[in-house]
């Protein structure tokens, strides 16, 4: 009786891993305030585990931040009646406005090419593009220009090695966000793998919004935009009409 | 000091940002233009988003402008009744203007539009300009030419004649109004105020003197400009309140620095300096379009969503 009951247990957590990740974040909140000048988040977490350290192969540790996604147009330009126009165009899906993966080891050691694609973790994974016109033959450089684009701009980071990890059980790392992130929830992965598999998966979210000012005129330009214009204009009069009336006091005295 | 820009979603140099404001604003109090022409590709080389560029400019002209024509209503030289027909036309062209900029910018052709109305305006204004202060000059070293007389034959023939008193002025009230159509339409799709069109469209096409032309061009750019903002802030929503403040204080400076420069040199000078400006803005955007880009793709977001 007990020995069925053991096996039910077993057959009821077919994916209980062996280790397991305990997380911790240096915030969960991205703020963005007027002077916000991009923000370093600090991922740290230990392994826990019942039994002793496999030996067999070596642990990978991958930790993946990803922003909202949205669908983008890629546009490319080309040489028409002797200046550089945009002609084709394809629509991505969906893609990341941020993603950064950072690893233990380089991405291709720790984490086979089926993995990847489960569990859509290296940057192509993350950028969804199922439809492009007939009139493009090659959609797939429209979405390497996503990845190359964003890549220049530090918004798509591949960070191979950057997580720090000691004796197979602490890891560490700090992922750099740029000054011109996208608002919303970031989802925040990690993944511990061993000989290309993914033993154990972790998830929470960091929260990035605008606050104070900045979020009163994001919120009033969206929702109020004849309010948001009338005030910009009222400024615009004050300032001007001010400007005019200082420099004509200093002028007679 | 960085400060985040909450509409365009960067992050830029504060004292960046007063320094243009206050350099634009310098050259525009020496020459008498609004600046428009010159701030908005500097708005691109620093990474502001076009859309966002075009829109908050519109907004700084008007600050700007504002400042300028109270010192021109004090001097009597503002033609209030021709600034009105001028205004009709543009309110009616920023309107078509706004349309065809979001027409274009659904097709993703909007960075194209507004650089080859950039060459084409600048390079056809600077080059006339240019020829005209050096024949100035030329006149003004052999005394004894007297200064041709300008032919507006047609201009008379035209119905719906009208009298403009401080101008002392009577012509029909179409070539005003299509003056004014034409300059509110750049006006949208350039985030210009147009001040360097109208002054040259008053003086040579209009006949109107010279002293009343630019309080009463920044009369009318005001009300343009005012109009385009909010057309821009309700339709796009690209109106960034933040990067219009910082431009404005320091273009509101630097046009009273500006102003005091501009006296102490010669008209026919300033205005090749002029010319000499807008020919090489003018070229650099040329450039652009003609040379291979480094990067040939580029990002946009997915209209209606």
């Amino acid at each position: 009786m007990l020995r069925y009951l053991l096996l039910l247990v077993t057959l009821a957590l077919p994916v209980q891993a062996d280790e397991q990740v305990v997380l911790g974040l240096s915030h969960d909140k991205v703020s963005i305030t007027a002077n916000f000048d991009g923000s370093e988040i600090l991922i740290f977490g230990a392994v826990k585990r019942e039994t002793a350290i496999p030996k067999d192969s070596p642990l990978g540790v991958i930790v993946a931040i990803q922003g909202p996604s949205e669908p983008i147009t890629v546009r490319r330009k080309e040489k028409r009646f002797g200046i550089w126009i945009n002609t084709d165009a394809v629509e991505v899906d969906a893609a990341p406005s941020f993603y950064a993966v950072a690893t233990s080891a380089p991405l291709d050691e720790i984490l086979s090419a089926t993995e990847d694609l489960r569990y859509k973790i290296s940057i192509p994974q993350a950028i969804r593009s199922v439809g492009a016109p007939m009139t493009v033959s090659d959609p797939q450089n429209f979405t390497e220009a996503v990845i190359r684009i964003r890549k220049s701009n530090d918004l798509y980071q591949h960070l191979d090695g950057a997580v720090e990890l000691s004796e197979e059980t602490l890891f560490r790392t700090s992922i750099a966000m740029p000054a011109n992130l996208t608002v919303g929830d970031y989802r925040t992965r990690i993944y511990l793998t061993r000989a290309g598999s993914v033993l154990s998966e972790y998830e929470t979210v960091i929260d990035v919004r605008k606050v104070g000012l900045e979020r009163w005129l994001f919120n009033l330009s969206r929702h109020q935009p004849l309010l948001y214009g009338l005030l910009s204009l009222a400024i615009a009069i004050i300032a001007g009409w001010g400007a005019s009336a200082i420099f004509s006091r200093l002028r007679t005295n | 000091m960085q400060i985040y820009l909450p509409i365009a979603e960067v992050s830029v140099n504060a004292f960046l940002l007063l320094g243009l404001g206050g350099l634009v604003g310098i050259l525009s109090g020496m020459f008498g233009v609004g600046g428009g022409f010159l701030m908005t590709p500097l708005l691109f080389f620093i990474g502001i988003p076009p859309a966002v560029a075009v829109a908050t400019e519109a907004n700084q002209i008007v600050a700007s402008s504002f400042s300028g024509v109270l010192a021109h209503v004090k001097r009597r030289s503002v033609d209030f009744r021709m600034g009105t027909v001028l205004l009709i036309g543009g309110l009616a062209g920023a309107a078509l203007g706004v349309l065809v900029f979001n027409y274009l910018r659904s097709l993703g052709q909007v960075d194209l539009l507004v650089k080859l109305c950039y060459v084409l305006f600048l390079g056809i204004i600077g080059a006339l300009m240019f020829v005209e202060s050096l024949n100035a000059i030329r006149r003004s070293k052999k005394p004894g030419a007297v200064p041709k007389r300008k032919q507006r034959g047609w201009i008379h023939a035209l119905p719906f004649k009208m009298r403009f008193r401080t101008s002392g002025l009577y012509i029909s009230v179409i070539p005003p109004l299509m003056v004014g159509l034409a300059v509110g339409i750049l006006a949208a799709i350039m985030g210009v105020g147009g001040g360097f069109i109208m002054v040259p469209a008053m003086i040579y096409l209009l006949g109107m003197p010279t002293k009343v032309v630019v309080g009463t061009s920044l009369f009318q750019i005001i009300f343009v400009t005012a109009f385009t903002t909010l057309l821009h802030a309700t339709t796009n929503f690209t109106v960034d309140m933040v990067l219009a403040v910082l431009l404005l204080v320091g273009g509101v400076f630097g046009a009273q620095i500006g102003t005091r420069i501009g006296t102490r040199l010669k008209a026919e000078q300033l205005r090749i300096l002029l010319a000499v400006m807008v020919l090489a803005v003018c070229g650099k955007l040329a450039f652009d379009l003609l040379l291979m880009p480094t990067e040939l793709y580029s990002l946009g977001a997915t209209e209606g969503h």
